[in-house]
C-alpha cells in the first residue's frame, strides 16, 4: 500500500525536478516555458480563482459526462439489442463522432447564445457519449447466446435478461469507455470555456492569462487541470472497482 | 422410421414428444435445412440420449424442445401440452457453463429462482442450493468465484443450477463435451446420484456412445443434416450403473452398433442392416 503511493509521488517530483532543471539549464524565460517554481506563486496569487473556477469546469463536466452516460447506454441498448437498429445508426454516429468538436463549439455558443452553463454542458456531453454508446452496443451485441438462453430458457422476460445478464456482463467495457469519456467530457468543457467569452471556469481563467500576457498563470492553470483530470480518472477507476472489480483477474 | 418399434407402455405417458418436426434456419444463401422429420418421445422418469454426427442439428433440437424457438413444422409435446414458448419446468445445461462471474458460485446456482415463481421461502431456496452443491461435491466451494474454480467443478455448479427449481424436464446439451475422460467418467456418476434424489426426465445431447449407454435407458441416433431419426437404441444397462459395466460383452455389442450407426449417419457406411 505504502509503495502504491510513494511510487507514483516519487515519479512525479522527479518529473518536477527535471522540468525545473530543464529551465534553467536552457535559460527558457517564463513566457516559452514556465518552470514548476513559476507555478507556486501564481497558484497562490489566484488561489480564491482557482477553487472557484476549478468548481465550475468540475460540475459542469461531471453534469455533461452524466448525461452522456444515460443518453450513451440508452443508444447503446437500442443498438444492441436490434440489429436494423444498429445498422441505421452506427454511420451516423461515426460521422458525427468523426466531426472535430473545436469547429461544434462555436455553432453551439451561436446556436445557445449567452447559456453558458448549458452549452458548455452540451459540449462536454456531446464529445463524450459516443465511446460510451459504443462500447456498450458491442458488448450487448456479442453477449454469447448461452448467457441468453440460461434464463431465457425459464420464460425470463427481455428486461429481466438485460438487468440479471447482459448489463452486468457489459460494466467492464462500460467502465473502459467511461474512462475515455471523463477524458473527453473535460476537454469539451475547457474549450467552450475557453473559446466562449463567458468569464467562469478554468478555462477562463486560461484565456485571461493570455490576454494579460501571465504565462505563469497558464501554466499553472494547466496543472490545475491535469490534477482535476487525474481526480475525475480515479474516481472513474474507483466505481469500476466497486462495480465490476469482478472483472479484474487475479495476478497469476 | 428403422427397425424400432414404440413399446405400448411408452404411448401412454410420454411426458416429451416430437413429432414430424423439420426446421429450416434461414441463413446468407437461402434456407438451412437441419431437422427434417424428426421423431422422438420419452417416457416420464426416462432419460434420452442423443447422438448425431456434428452440426447435424442436436443444439437446434434441445433449442425446440425448451421452447426457444418454434419448429418450422411439426410440434413438440412437454407433459401433455403443446410448447409455444419457454416453460419454467425445463432446466438447461450446456456444454460451456456460463457461470455469471459476477456472482459467487452459491448466487449462480440461485439465479433460475429469482425468475421461476416458488413458494419457497429465502432460507429454504439457499439451503436447497447449498444442498445440490453437497450432492455435486462442491461443499466448501459456495462462496468461491466462477474463475476460482476448475473447467470440471464449473460444470458441477452448472448442473446445479439447471435442477435448483426442481425442473420437470432435464435438457443437457453435451455438459461433459469439453472435460477429460477422467473429470467426465467422475461426472457420470455424479449424475446418476443426482438422479437418484432428483427425479426429472432428461434429454442428454452427446457425443460419447460409452457416455450415452452409461447414463440413458435409451439413445437414439440421428442422420446426418439435415437430422432425422435413423436409430432408437433401448440400453440394456438399467438404474444406477458403475463403470464396469461399461466393459462387458453385452456394452460392447451395444456400442458396436452404435458406432454403425453413426458411420452410417455420417455417410461412411452403405446400409444400416448389417449392424441390426
Ligand atoms: N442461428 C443459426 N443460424 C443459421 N444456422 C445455424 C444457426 N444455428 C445453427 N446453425 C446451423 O445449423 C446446423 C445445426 O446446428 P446445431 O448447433 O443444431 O448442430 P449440433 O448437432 O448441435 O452440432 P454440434 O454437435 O457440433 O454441437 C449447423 O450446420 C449450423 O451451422
Ligand atoms: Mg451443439
Amino acid at each position: 500500500m505504502f509503495k502504491k503511493i510513494a511510487i507514483p509521488i516519487f515519479a512525479l517530483v522527479l518529473f518536477g525536478v527535471f522540468w525545473e532543471f530543464l529551465v534553467w539549464v536552457n535559460g527558457w524565460p517564463n513566457y516559452k516555458m514556465a518552470s514548476p517554481s513559476d507555478l507556486w506563486p501564481a497558484f497562490w496569487k489566484f488561489r480564491w480563482l482557482f477553487l472557484e473556477y476549478g468548481w465550475d469546469t468540475l460540475w459542469r463536466t461531471v453534469v455533461g459526462l452524466l448525461l452522456a452516460v444515460v443518453v450513451g447506454v440508452l443508444i447503446g441498448m437500442v443498438m444492441g439489442f436490434s440489429r436494423t437498429m444498429r445498422d441505421a445508426l452506427y454511420p451516423l454516429l461515426v460521422g458525427f463522432n468523426a466531426i472535430p468538436k473545436a469547429t461544434v463549439v462555436p455553432i453551439i455558443a451561436l446556436m445557445f447564445v449567452g447559456q453558458h452553463d448549458f452549452n458548455t454542458i452540451l459540449i462536454a456531453f456531446l464529445i463524450s457519449f459516443f465511446p460510451i454508446a459504443v462500447s456498450v452496443s458491442i458488448g450487448l451485441s456479442t453477449l454469447e447466446p448461452e448467457y441468453r438462453d440460461i434464463l431465457a430458457s425459464l420464460g425470463a422476460s427481455k428486461l429481466t435478461i438485460f438487468w440479471k445478464i447482459a448489463l452486468p456482463k457489459t460494466l467492464p467495457e462500460f467502465f473502459g469507455a467511461l474512462k475515455v469519456a471523463v477524458t473527453l467530457a473535460f476537454i469539451g468543457t475547457n474549450l467552450m470555456e475557453i473559446v466562449e467569452p463567458h468569464g467562469r471556469g478554468l478555462g477562463h481563467l486560461f484565456d485571461s492569462g493570455k490576454i494579460s500576457a501571465d504565462y505563469p498563470l497558464m501554466f499553472a492553470v494547466l496543472i490545475a487541470l491535469a490534477i482535476m483530470g487525474i481526480m475525475l480518472y480515479y474516481v472513474v477507476v474507483a466505481l469500476e472497482k466497486v462495480f465490476a472489480g469482478w472483472a479484474e483477474r487475479s495476478p497469476t | 422410421m428403422p427397425d424400432h418399434t414404440w413399446g405400448d407402455a411408452w404411448v401412454s405417458d410420454k411426458l416429451i414428444e416430437i413429432k414430424g418436426v423439420k426446421h429450416a434456419y434461414q441463413t446468407g444463401d437461402g434456407p438451412l435445412p437441419v431437422l427434417d422429420g424428426l421423431e422422438m418421445s420419452v417416457p416420464e422418469g426416462g432419460f434420452c440420449a442423443v447422438v448425431g454426427p456434428s452440426g447435424c442439428g442436436k443444439s437446434t433440437l434441445t433449442r425446440l424442445v425448451a421452447g426457444l424457438m418454434k419448429p418450422d413444422e411439426g410440434e413438440v409435446w412437454l407433459q401433455g401440452e403443446r410448447v409455444t414458448g419457454p416453460k419454467s419446468t425445463v432446466g438447461m445445461a450446456f456444454q460451456n457453463p456460463v457461470l455469471l462471474e459476477w456472482r459467487s458460485i452459491l448466487q449462480n446456482v440461485m439465479l433460475p429462482l429469482e425468475i421461476v415463481p416458488t413458494r419457497m421461502s429465502k432460507r429454504d431456496q439457499e439451503a436447497r442450493a447449498r444442498h445440490l452443491l453437497t450432492l455435486v461435491g462442491l461443499d466448501g466451494f459456495e462462496d468461491k468465484r466462477p474463475s476460482e474454480l476448475s473447467g470440471g467443478m464449473r460444470q458441477r455448479a452448472s448442473l446445479c443450477r439447471s435442477i435448483v427449481h426442481k425442473p420437470d424436464v432435464l435438457i443437457l446439451d453435451e455438459p461433459f463435451g469439453a472435460l477429460d475422460a477422467f473429470t467426465r467418467e467422475d461426472l457420470w456418476q455424479t449424475m446418476h446420484k443426482v438422479k437418484a434424489e432428483e427425479p426429472f426426465t432428461g434429454v442428454l445431447i452427446t457425443h460419447d456412445l460409452r457416455e450415452s449407454i452409461f447414463l440413458a435407458d435409451q439413445v437414439i441416433v440421428l442422420s446426418g443434416r439435415p437430422a432425422r431419426t435413423q436409430y432408437v437404441m433401448d440400453v440394456h444397462l438399467k438404474g444406477e450403473r458403475d463403470l464396469d459395466q461399461l466393459y462387458t460383452p453385452e456394452s460392447a455389442e451395444a456400442l458396436n452398433i452404435l458406432r454403425h450407426q453413426i458411420k452410417v449417419a455420417q455417410g461412411r457406411a452403405e446400409t444400416d442392416e448389417a449392424a441390426a
